[in-house]
Order: C-alpha cells, then structure tokens, then sequence
C-alpha cells in the first residue's frame, strides 16, 4: 500500500459515519470533509417523502450497521481486461498488487487519490469536490467525509492515452455489512484525450458502495467513459458521477447498470463553455427483485453546447426501474441542442418503471426534445417473425437483443462490450442465437 | 392441399369471416378480391397463425391435417407463406440474418443441415436479383427504412428464399408502381411449379393481368359471394362488387 489511511472504523447505527483522513492531506481536504459530514449529518439518509428518492426506498439501509470495509484482496481474473492501464481498489483501498498501471505517455499520470493527496498534488487538491453539490446529493457528501481513496488521472495538455484506463472497485464482503467510498478525480487539460472503463464488481456479501467520480474536461479535451456496474446481487450501489466541460470537450460516457439488490446512479453534467458536447447514454438490465434508479441532470450554461442521452431499460421479474432526468437551459444558453430519451422494454407482468424527463428551458433559441417509453416486445413484429418459421423464444430473445444493441454496440471497449453482450446472453432464454444476430 | 370448411372467425367477439368455404390444390392460384374490411386479412392471418383471431366454428386442413393445431412457426415451416399487406420493420436485426434464421429453422424442421455461410450468401444473391432487390437492402435491419415498394418486393424476395409450398400475398401489389408490380408479378411466376399453390389477395384486377390465376373469388361482408375464372375479376374491374349482393353465391370452385 502506498498511502496510510486513518477512518473512522464503523458506521455506526446505520450510515452515521465519521470523518476520513489520508495522512498528509491538506487542511483544505479536511475542511471539505468536515463540511461534508455536516452536510450529511443535517439531511441524513433520505426518504421517500423526498421527490428525488420518491421511488428508491432506503429505509432498509438506514437501518443496517454497515462497516468501512478494510484491506482485503481479490482474485480479479474474471474481470481483467488483456490490455489496460489497470487501477484496482478493494472496498475502496487502492490494491498495489493487483493493479498494472503500465508503461504511460508523456503527461499522463494515472494512480491513488490518496497518493496524489498526500503529496499535495496541486491538481488533485483542486479539482476534489469542484463539482460535488453536497447539500443535493447526500452519499456524496458521505463519500467526501470518509474516503479513502479512489483514482486520480491527470492528462495533460495534449497527452494521449491509447489503451483503456480500468478502473476496478472491487467489493469484497466480509462477516457483516461493510461499505466503501471510492473516489475518482479525472481530469484532462486542453485536447488531451482517453478511454476510461469505470468498473464496479464484487465477490459476493452484503455491501454498499458509495463511489463519486468527478470529470473536469479542459478545451477540446475527448473522453470516452464507460461505466459498468456489476456488482453482486446483495450490494447496494449509490454513486455520483459530475463532470464539468470547457470549450469544445467532448464526453461520451456509457453507463450499464446490471448487478447489484440497489443500484442508484446520480449523474450531474455541465457544458459550462461554448461547443462542448455530453453524450451520456446508458443501460440497465434488471430482473427478479432488483431496484435501478438514475437520475441526470446535464446543465447547459453556455451557448451552442450539445447533450444527448438516450437510455434503455429492460426488466424481467419483478424488477423496477426509476429514471428522472432533466436538461437545465440556463438563460443566455442559446442554439442548445439536446435530446433526452427513456426507452423501457418490460419483459414481465411484475416489473415496473417510473420515468420522468423534465425540461427547464430559460433560453428562448434552444432545440430540446424528450421523451420516454415503457412497453412490451412489440407482438406485430414476433408474429411477422414467427410466420417465417423462426420460433417464438427465439424471435423474443432477438428482439430484446436488438433494442439493447443500440446502447450495447457505442460501448468503446471490445471487452467491457462483450461483458455486456454475455449478460444479455445469460438473460434471455434464446440469447446464443440472438447474439450470432449482430 | 388447403380445404376450408364453413370456417368462422371472430376477433374480440366481433365475427369477421362467417363461413368460408375453399379448396387449394397443388398447383394452383386462388384470388381473393373483394372491398375493403371484407376480411381478406383476416383470412390470411388466420392461415398464418395469428393468435388474435378465434376460430368459432368449422375448420382447416392443410395436407391432410388440421392446421389450427400447429402454431405460427410450425405452419411456416410446414411451408405456409404469408406475404404481409404490411410487412412489419424489425429494428437491429439484418435482412440477412433473419432470413438465415428462417430458412434454418425450416430446414431443420425438415431434417435438413442448416445452409452454411456461403451457400447461403449464393443463394441469396440469386433470389435478390429475381426481384431486383438492391442488395444494400440485405444488410439493413428488415424493412427498415425501406420504401413501401421495397418492402413488398422485400416478402417475395422471402418468400423466393423460404420456398414455400403454399403462399398467400396479401394486397402486394397495393402501393406499387407498374415496374415495380411487373417485377414482383415475374418473381411470383418464376416460383409457379405445379405443386406450390398461391392464394394472391388485391384489391384490383390489373395484378391479375400479370399473375394469371386459376380461380377468382369474391369476398365479402365475410362470406365467398362469387367464385369463378378468370374473367370473373375483369367483370368485377367494370361493375364493382355491388352487383354480388343480390346474386347468390357459386359453389366449388
Ligand atoms: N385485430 C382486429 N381487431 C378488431 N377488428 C379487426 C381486427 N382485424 C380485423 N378487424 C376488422 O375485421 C374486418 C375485416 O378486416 P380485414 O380482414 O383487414 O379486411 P380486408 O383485408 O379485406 O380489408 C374489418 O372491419 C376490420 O376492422
Ligand atoms: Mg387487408
């Protein structure tokens, strides 16, 4: 380990934590930390009678002690990708051992938070938090009071990372409940450019993590970002991604969201200057009892910016899904362009979906369109199928394959986009044959 | 090859087709005109399969066999065609892939080794060029974004790949231009062997001036009204159907 850490070891009662350090840390960070906890301290675990958790009900949690998880290791073979700059984290510790950061180009520096902290890294300091609205995100302000470490990956200016960054949390249960804060600093200067794989998966037990991951894209800087969560299906999954955006940066980020009990992602984005561009899509794959909800707030407070968001949903069981998301035009934010979609395909009778896209146009020249969906597999098209001889599971598997094949086929890594085709596979009866489709 | 028998047809308690009788043999081109919401696709489908539709009385037998036993997939691959009025657009999965699909599961119904890759691709191309199908159109998810004419031209190009032994066009010419109705007419001929039979459902005579049928009948209000040759659709093409209502029906056909 590279960094000692000293936390508060329990989180007692339920999520009552304390206060984190990292040895060396600035004063800064631990005025962050305290204003945190305080910040958690007055809103507490949310409820329901809250509109933005309307639908995700956390009293289950409340009421589970959950420790800090400590050091543990992991066998990360079944998620290893076979060329990376790889970072791994166990509950939230940066594990040296299993991580192969590899041979990196000129300006790049990829590593532990907790390292980059200790040393006083400048940008690291500056960046932590820019982003983070506290009072509105509740884990978050949890995450910043008590983490112990997350990555932080710096480009600059014009550096060019060719191979996927792998970032991979890894939860390892232990006796009882134990929980994690990782936290992500990624942050490139002007035109600097890479692939960053956000991984998150566990070897089973009752788990909750609660990751932040903050971007800061510079002028023209183009980042890919893929955001598989996959956890074991006892994790309760809380996270914040933010990500600010300079003049002409582009981000395109996936998010999948197939593992865990809970799974609720908060993403906040800000195109803050003229030609920058969001795309953030995702997918959630959710069947039996599991609970997804995401919610994306993507700001325009700059002219001529551009978001997309197109996201899909299939349930099976008695799974439920939440969606909300809401594009912000600030005033002056003219010749806006953005497109927000929810598309939800329900595979049972038991599962169900709140969706909810809201505008908020203060700008008069803008072009936002919305829009959500919830519906079966479209019975004109199995009959048309099945009328040409091909079975009705099949025809079922295929078409299901093909409405997350759109998500499925933008993801930017090969490997990360297999892992996905191979849970789409595992979840429909016919899913081998459906796959040969594409 | 396909005997209907006083077959009664409701959909959500509404009957639709009340009492239709009809025998197909081997070979042979049955056409089906009548006015609009007389049922002509609702035959069909009920031929195909379509669940919706409730057989209340009477019944079908295709070789031999009571066809209402066998559901969609099984039909098809027992070789019933269905060429739909309005082919339906299945997004993200390819032309080609489906009908590989398609015509594997037939063939593996029939005991068949599925085609492999490349006979298969030779295959295609063959029966693409029938209907002068553009074969961009192969690699499109199917009929996505195809124009109305391609996607009829899309069913018999199917249609020429699946082999079937019965098929039934339901309105294809409808929406074609004339070229376009030639090329589909010619791919229909180019399947008559003698044995495969067709059941062609138009609106209009002209189609029939292409695809020259052995029998014409008339539906309406769901019952066959008339039955007769040939010249019967170019009487119906100079005096509309209006005049059927007071003459009784012709038995057989
Ligand atoms: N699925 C259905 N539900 C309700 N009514 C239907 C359905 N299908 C057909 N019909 C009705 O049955 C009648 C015959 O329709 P159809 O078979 O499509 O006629 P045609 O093809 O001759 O124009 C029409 O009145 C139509 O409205
Ligand atoms: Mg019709």
């Amino acid at each position: 380990m590279s960094q000692t850490a000293t936390t508060a070891e329990t989180f007692i009662d339920g999520l009552d934590a304390g206060i984190g350090s990292i040895e060396g840390e600035s004063e800064a960070i631990l005025a962050l930390r305290l204003e945190a906890s305080r910040s958690f301290a007055a809103t507490g675990v949310p409820t329901p009678k809250q509109e933005e958790w309307r639908f995700t009900n956390l009293k289950a949690l409340a009421a589970t002690p959950h420790d800090l998880g400590g050091p543990a290791t992991a066998d990360i073979s079944p998620w290893r990708l076979t060329d990376s700059h790889r970072l791994v984290f166990v509950n939230g510790r940066f594990a040296d051992t299993l991580s192969q950061i590899g041979e990196l180009p000129e300006g790049v520096t990829i590593g532990s938070l907790a390292t980059a902290l200790s040393a006083e890294n400048e940008r690291a300091v500056f960046a932590l938090g820019k982003g983070v609205d506290l009072e509105s995100h509740p884990f978050a302000a949890l995450n910043t009071a008590n983490f112990v470490d997350g990555a932080f990956i710096h480009l600059n200016r014009g550096a060019v990372v060719e191979k996927p960054i792998h970032l991979l949390f890894v939860s390892v249960g232990g006796d009882g409940p134990i929980w994690s804060a990782p936290r992500n600093v990624i942050s490139a200067d002007p035109t600097a450019q890479a692939t960053i794989v956000e991984h998150y998966v566990g070897t089973g037990g009752e788990t909750l993590t609660v990751p932040v991951t903050e971007f800061q894209l510079a002028p023209g800087a183009n980042i890919k970002h893929v955001r598989l969560q996959e956890e074991g299906r006892e994790t309760r999954h809380i996270a914040l991604q933010t990500s600010r955006q300079g003049r002409d940066s582009r981000l395109e980020s996936v998010a999948l969201n197939v593992g865990a009990a809970l799974s609720r992602t908060n993403i906040d984005a800000e195109l803050g200057a003229p030609g920058a561009h969001a795309s953030l899509d995702g997918l959630y794959l959710v069947e039996d009892a599991q609970h997804t909800d995401t919610q994306i707030k993507v700001r325009h407070a700059a002219p001529h910016c551009t978001s997309h968001e197109l996201y899909k949903g299939i349930l099976d069981g008695k799974s439920r899904a939440v969606f909300n998301g809401r594009i912000v035009v600030d005033p002056g934010a003219q010749k806006t362009d953005a497109i927000q979609s929810n598309r939800n395909l329900l595979l049972s009778a038991g599962a169900l979906v709140n969706s909810n896209p809201q505008l908020e146009i203060l700008a008069d020249d803008v072009r936002c369109t919305h829009g959500s969906t919830v519906g079966r597999l479209d019975e004109e098209a199995i009959f048309y199928l099945r009328s040409r001889g091909i079975a009705r599971s099949t025809a079922e598997s295929l078409l299901t394959y093909a409405f997350a094949a759109e998500i499925v086929q933008e993801i930017p890594v090969a490997e990360i986009r297999e892992r996905m085709e191979r849970h789409l596979v595992e979840r429909l009866p016919q899913g081998e044959l459906a796959r040969e489709a594409f | 090859m396909l005997e209907l028998n006083n077959l009664h047809v409701s959909v959500d308690g509404t009957e639709i087709l009340k009492g239709i009788d009809l025998e197909i043999n081997p070979g042979e081109v049955h056409a089906i005109m009548g006015p609009n919401g007389s049922g002509k696709s609702t035959l069909a489908s009920v031929l195909a399969g379509r669940e919706e539709y409730e057989i209340t009385e009477g019944d079908i037998t295709y070789s031999g066999a009571d066809l209402t036993e066998l559901d969609a997939e099984t039909r098809a691959r027992e070789g019933i065609f269905l060429a739909f009025q309005y082919p339906v657009e299945i997004p993200g999965v390819s032309n080609t892939y489906f009908l590989r699909s398609a015509l594997n599961a037939i063939r593996d119904h029939r005991g068949e080794t599925p085609l492999d890759a490349m006979d298969f691709l030779s295959l295609v191309k063959e029966k693409a060029k029938l209907v002068k199908l553009d074969e961009k159109l192969l690699k499109r998810p199917v009929n996505e974004g195809f124009s109305g004419g391609e996607k009829k031209r899309n069913e018999i190009f199917h249609m020429a790949v699946l082999e079937p032994k019965l098929a039934i066009l339901d309105e294809t010419d409808s929406g074609l231009d004339i070229d376009a109705l030639k090329i589909v007419s010619e791919g229909v001929n180019a399947l008559r062997d003698g044995e495969r039979s067709f059941v062609v459902i138009t609106h209009y005579q002209r189609l029939l001036n292409y695809i020259v049928p052995d029998f014409v009948h008339v539906l309406k209000d769901g019952k066959i009204v008339r039955s007769g040759g040939r010249e019967l659709a170019l009487q119906l093409e100079d005096q509309g159907y209006d005049w059927l209502e007071t003459e009784p029906a012709t038995v057989g056909a």
